[in-house]
């Protein structure tokens, strides 16, 4: 074994210092291609001492004895990316087509520092066996190591490197017998001079995929990197980036801000960071898409500041003033198209009135970007006039994401796509191009299908939605369903299998985390015990099943399906606490008092026989029957008891009580379509069940917080600010009712007040409204946060953490792990519980994630809403509980939606005018003609219908003469009041209309709901009584 | 931020060993001639100059002990020895510790009841410093008193090892060792018994783990033994031939 040494230098923390490394060159690196005959397969990685590390066996040979051989390299040859292929080209790359590849480390290196997220896509790759991808440690390879030469830059050694290399392979591999090659994937074209000239086979990324005819799609999939020539738009020409050099020093010197872009979601040329203006943190905003200067939601972004006099004063109206540039420069269409997009922003209220300059900057630098594959659908105008032409055009992409500009795309398949949900990376957005370049991924299906929207919503939300890869599977029990609990399992476990124990569960439930039991002991106190499936028994700590769970975090409720955390086989069976048989569990176990106090706590792993899986209303009938005498029901009567005196001790200390709208879909069996919508109702076993997980997780937070005081997972809600509540409180004082949220308790003491009797839901509309003024409960590792901030305002309790759902929350898992360090020290466990770092990006994962999930179930309840109105017009009652300058937001309680109605008549902008005038002291809408008033908590009636966003104006492809709906949008039309010009007159049949335009409905019963103040709901055939004469408002 | 990739998915390390694999050694006895016994050792980029003088009278009297000898250790850090440089205090309690360490583990293998009444000092000088400094000293200072003609009933091999991705790893450079808690433990033993006379750890290693982790230190410590060897028996080869050469 050969070993020399290099040397380095480094700088770090602003010293420039030499640091010295050795480097080993070696002799036993492989080149892993079957049949190789001078390569030893069989020593070079067997050489670890030790069995416990066999994930780093590769096993040789990794790459086939027979690549792909094309029309222009004959001889069958590996292929050799270079880094920039795999950093641009990665989904491609990601394409099974491709196999027989050798990634070079110097390549993976240089890919790690430019992009770890594409870095772990590789990787991905890399490890799937089947995909024959192979890393060649070159740098520490005798013969392909090169030193780097005076005065060479870095990416000049690399890229000689990386020549070294592929002239290796393909000297190393001649001799076969038949002869294999390497070719070097690159697109930098001095490379591939340097290469042709020292007789190194290369090609463009182009180049070869052409080649590859059997999978024409590859070809779109290309990354366009730079504009070609003839597409340059002349008009448009954006500033250069700075160098990273010149914003570093800019940073130091505060003349720059570094901050990430959040682009309002009613317009995508208007954005804002977060960042110090003269030493106080604040929102800057970014108008306008020269100073946007290609800047997309997310990137860490560098901006200098505007002089004061260019500052933002009145938002609204620059704000359509560069809608008006943008119009003039646009074609007459998209500028209508944009003129509506304007229109329909709700403009915020507050900031309406007067305000004081907003500081405002521009764009000059990119700190990274943040780019994503995002969905949409192309531009169909775009593609009309070419689309019979064959070969390659660009076509714009319209993301759904309303913050993402357009992309532009080159694909052959316009023709297919048209219609399609389609999915789309950004490459680049060079300074001429006015819209990012991007290539295309793959479609989802057609727009408007349930199952395509459902996929959309999850990437949107990026929620990872495989199925789970075979490693991962691979960890699971070998004996499947068949596992049964043994006596090896009772080894440090409590037998609690003769308790009584049951578990208390919506409806269909089939993830049971959590069960419980109650004793009555001999000296008067209640035992009562919570037993949590145990997760980390299954769910070992770095095997793939633990990193997919880490990196899913959550398990994700759609309406109509649900994307797991773990395993079904586990959530579902082996882990879920069914009744009737063993399940391992983790206990808490409390000694309580008559007044459920707690005299006694301990935490213990167990065995547990469920009795009995209760739904909450089965529970419910248990507890008020009282013939019934069993031990089971005894046992949840106690538990009732004591929750009851646990929740009022909450309650005195200030826990909220807060509400949000769920609603839950009834859905057809075989289509899955939805058929009818209710409100979640909750029941007094609800809160039983609650009151106790509560209490088991904050016994359980002060535990792992005192053994662990670094590296807890635990869960706080922070206070939210008193301004938050002000909009609210203002509006409720004009009913009459003081709102005072200086704490949560004087906040929940005049929540209980806000009671009007002739209107009962007036409580929960407030109570709905002032959960969103709450902050975001969060994931903290407790060693990043002060203790006095672990304070959950919601709970009202001191510290927290989620111990009682590991099936489907992966903090709980983590929360399970560190407890089972606290109780059992003797106990092997994964040393990086203790490792702040980790913890505290594992909980920003959670967090992301969670936030993610949540947004995806809310996305999904609002298509399933969409697909539910989507052939009726239903009037509802609602109540008003936002008004802004141009128009007022409705909350309809019957389905738990909300939805805009417009101040003023829809129509062009020159048409449009105002019909209701805005008060900003009384923040009303008032219309003079009918004296109408529009406050918040105004009772208002609405007409809800689903309307197809279709481009008006513009005539659709003529190729694809049905188009089918791209963006479908609920509306909602004003009843009452009456206001002219303004309210919709009910249709003809006084409740229900439904419109012959539309296509007649694939729900086979046409089922409508009825209502009005009664909230009947009943199946009535869909009569088409269309009233012609509606006037259509939109 | 990302972490350094400490062990590749390759197996590789990052200066290019593998987990089970020792850093360059080179070694050499007898380097300064005014010392009793001296050497030179270098593990990697650590090196260490060992001295050693004695047995002679002890410089403080009061420490004498009637029935052997004492052993008396300094280790000190050259402010030249890191790539920042920096001056470090002879009462730091890190060297103290490490030469409390080194005194202890010799006074295990030092036949000290040859003499009463004296002192044997050792002084060693961290030249460089490249991670896993115990062992480097350790290694250094029975290369010394070999050298210095000290009877001893063993060599002292010392060698580290770490546990890093799951993976135990011998012999840490210092990029390794300063990653975040990794633990570190450094293990000498007398390779003819096969006895412990120093264990040593930083941070913190499952149980479960120790047992794998201290078999490829004592494998590791093995395998110094034999480069150790090889450097005394050339020192002695070469001795001799001086000696012939003077009669």
């Amino acid at each position: 074994m050969l070993r020399s040494k290099a040397f380095m230098k480094k700088t770090r923390k602003g010293n420039v210092v030499r640091v010295e490394r050795e480097h080993y060159l070696r002799d036993d690196i492989v080149c892993s291609v079957d049949g190789c005959e001078q390569c030893d397969f069989t020593g070079s990685d067997t050489l670890l001492v030790t069995s416990a590390s066999n994930k780093f066996t590769v096993s040789h040979p990794v790459l086939g004895r027979h690549p792909r051989q094309t029309a222009r390299f004959t001889t069958p040859s590996l292929v050799v990316p270079d880094t920039n292929v795999l950093l641009n080209q990665i989904d491609i790359i990601e394409h099974p087509a491709l196999k027989d590849v050798v990634i070079l480390q110097t390549c993976l290196n240089e890919l790690r520092n430019l992009s770890l997220p594409t870095y772990h896509r590789l990787r991905t790759v890399i490890q799937d066996p089947d995909r024959r991808f192979y890393v060649f440690s070159n740098e520490h390879h005798r013969d392909t190591f090169v030193d780097r030469l005076k005065d060479e830059s870095p990416n000049d050694r690399n890229d000689r490197a990386i020549r070294r290399a592929v002239q290796w392979y393909a000297d190393h591999l001649a001799t076969l017998n038949p002869p294999v090659s390497a070719l070097m994937l690159t697109d930098d074209a001095d490379n591939r001079r340097k290469a042709t000239e020292a007789g190194i086979p290369n090609s463009s990324v182009v180049d070869y995929f052409k080649e590859l005819v059997e999978y024409p799609e590859l070809l779109d999939m290309i990354a366009q990197v730079s504009l070609s020539h003839d597409a340059a738009d002349r008009r448009v020409h954006y500033p250069e980036y700075v160098t990273k050099l010149q914003y570093q020093a800019g940073l130091k010197s505060n003349k720059y801000i570094q901050g990430s872009m959040n682009i309002s979601h009613h317009n995508f040329l208007e954005g804002h960071i977060f960042g110090k203006v003269n030493g106080e943190e604040r929102s800057i905003a970014i108008l306008g898409r020269d100073h946007m200067n290609r800047a997309i939601q997310g990137d860490v972004v560098v901006v200098e500041l505007l002089p004061k006099s260019e500052w933002q004063r009145t938002p609204t109206e620059i704000l359509l003033d560069e809608e008006e540039v943008e119009n003039d420069d646009d074609t007459p269409v998209e500028g209508q198209e944009k003129g509506k997009d304007s229109a329909s922003a709700p403009v915020s209220s507050s900031d309406s009135s007067a305000m004081p300059a907003q500081p405002t900057g521009k764009v000059v630098g990119i700190v990274r970007r943040n780019w994503r594959a995002y969905c949409g659908h192309l531009d169909p105008k775009a593609g009309r006039s070419r689309t019979k032409q064959s070969g390659a055009q660009s076509i714009l992409f319209l993301p759904m994401d309303s913050r993402i500009p357009r992309i532009k795309i080159r694909t052959r398949q316009v023709a297919q796509l048209l219609g399609q949900r389609v999915v789309v990376a950004i490459d680049s957005w060079p300074t001429n191009s006015k819209y990012p370049l991007g290539h295309f991924i793959k479609a989802l299906g057609s727009a408007g299908d349930r199952t395509t929207e459902t996929e959309v919503l999850l990437m949107e939300h990026d929620v990872p939605y495989q199925e789970f890869s075979r490693q991962v599977l691979a960890d699971l029990p070998s004996e499947g369903d068949e596992w049964i609990v043994q006596d090896q399992h009772l080894h440090n476990r409590q037998d609690l299998r003769h308790l009584d124990v049951c578990s208390i569960d919506p409806p269909g439930c089939t993830d049971i985390d959590d069960a419980l039991h109650c004793v009555l002991l001999p000296n008067g106190n209640y035992q009562v015990g919570v037993h949590i499936a145990d997760v980390t028994h299954f769910v070992k700590p770095n095997t793939a099943m633990d990193k997919e769970a880490a990196t899913r975090c959550t398990t994700v409720y759609l309406v109509d399906r649900r994307i797991d955390m773990l395993p079904a086989l586990l959530g579902t069976n082996l882990c879920s606490l069914r009744s009737h048989v063993d399940r391992l569990a983790f206990s808490c176990i409390w000694e309580l008092d008559t007044e459920a106090n707690i005299v006694d706590v301990r935490f213990t792993k167990s065995v547990i026989r469920s009795r009995h899986s209760f739904t909450y209303d089965e529970a419910q009938s248990r507890i008020e029957d009282d013939a019934l005498q069993d031990t089971v029901t005894l046992g949840i009567r106690n538990l009732n008891q004591l929750a009851k005196k646990l929740r009022a001790r909450r309650m005195a200390k200030g826990a909220l009580t807060l509400a949000s709208p769920e609603v839950r879909f009834n859905l057809e069996n075989d289509s899955q379509d939805p058929v009818d919508v209710e409100l979640k109702e909750l029941k007094d076993t609800n809160a039983l069940v609650e009151e106790f997980m509560l209490l088991a997780n904050i016994s359980v937070a002060k535990q792992i917080y005192e053994t662990f005081p670094d590296t807890s997972m635990l869960r706080r809600h922070p206070a939210p600010p008193p301004s938050n509540f002000e909009l609210l409180a203002k509006s409720l004082n004009d009913c009459g009712f003081e709102l005072n949220a200086s704490s949560s308790k004087d906040l929940s003491n005049s929540l209980d007040r806000v009671v009007k009797p002739d209107n009962p839901y007036f409580n929960k509309l407030v109570r709905i409204m002032t959960t969103r003024c709450m902050m975001q409960a969060v994931y903290t590792c407790s060693g990043t946060v002060p203790e006095e901030e672990f304070w959950h305002y919601g709970l009202a309790t001191p510290i927290y953490t989620h111990f009682t759902s590991p099936i489907r929350r992966y903090a709980d898992v983590l929360v399970h792990r560190l407890l089972q360090a606290c109780i059992d020290r003797e106990a092997p466990y994964d040393p990086s519980i203790l490792d702040k770092n980790r913890m505290k990006e594992q909980s920003d994962a959670l967090n992301y994630r969670h936030r993610m999930a949540q947004q995806a179930s809310r996305s999904s309840v609002e298509l399933f809403t969409h697909l539910f109105f989507r052939h009726k017009k239903v009037l509802e009652e609602g109540h008003v509980i936002r008004v802004l300058k141009n128009g007022f937001s409705v909350l309809i309680p019957r389905y738990g939606i909300e939805g805009f109605v417009y101040a003023s008549t829809r129509g062009s902008e020159a048409q449009k005018q105002a019909v209701l005038q805005y008060d900003p002291t009384s923040n009303t809408l008032h219309n003079p003609a009918s004296d109408a008033t529009i406050a918040i908590f105004s009772k208002v009636k609405v007409l809800i219908t689903v309307e197809k966003e279709s481009l008006e104006g513009t005539e659709h492809s003529t190729s694809t003469g049905d188009q089918p709906t791209l963006r479908e949008k609920m509306q909602v039309h004003l009843v009452e009041p009456a206001i002219p010009e303004l309210s919709v007159p009910v249709p003809a049949d006084a409740t229900v209309g439904s419109s012959n335009k539309l296509e007649v409905s694939s729900l086979p019963d046409g089922a409508v709901v009825v209502n009005d103040a009664g909230a009947q709901k009943g199946a009535k055939p869909c009569e088409s009584t269309a009233p012609s004469k509606r006037r259509r408002i939109k | 931020m990302s972490r350094l990739e400490l062990l590749s998915p390759e197996g590789l390390r990052v200066d290019g060993r593998r987990a089970n694999e020792l850093r360059r050694i080179a070694c050499k006895q007898s380097v300064l001639s005014d010392a009793d016994g001296s050497a030179y050792y270098e593990q990697g980029n650590t090196k260490v100059l060992a001295t050693v003088y004695g047995p002679c009278e002890p410089r403080n009297k009061g420490q004498a002990l009637h029935d052997r000898c004492i052993v008396h250790v300094e280790f000190t850090v050259a402010p030249f020895s890191t790539s920042e440089r920096r001056q470090r205090s002879r009462s730091d309690k890190r060297l103290l510790e490490i030469a409390s360490g080194i005194r202890q583990a010799f006074e295990a293998v030092i036949i000290s009841t040859t003499y009463p009444r004296s002192e044997i000092s050792i002084y060693l000088h961290l030249l460089q410093d490249d991670g896993g400094n115990l062992q480097a000293c350790i290694n250094a200072t029975t290369l010394a008193l070999i050298d210095a003609g000290i009877p001893m009933t063993d060599y002292i091999c010392a060698c580290s090892a770490g546990y890093i991705d799951e993976t135990p790893m011998l012999d840490l450079n210092h990029l390794e060792e300063a990653s975040f808690e990794t633990p570190d433990l450094t293990i000498a033993v007398l390779p003819r018994s096969g006895k412990a006379t120093l264990l040593q750890m930083e941070s913190r290693l499952p149980a479960d783990r120790l047992e794998e982790t201290l078999h490829l230190a004592t494998e590791g410590c093995r395998q110094i033994h034999k480069l150790l060897d090889a450097a005394v028996q050339e020192n002695t080869g070469e001795l001799i031939l001086k000696y012939a050469n003077a009669i």
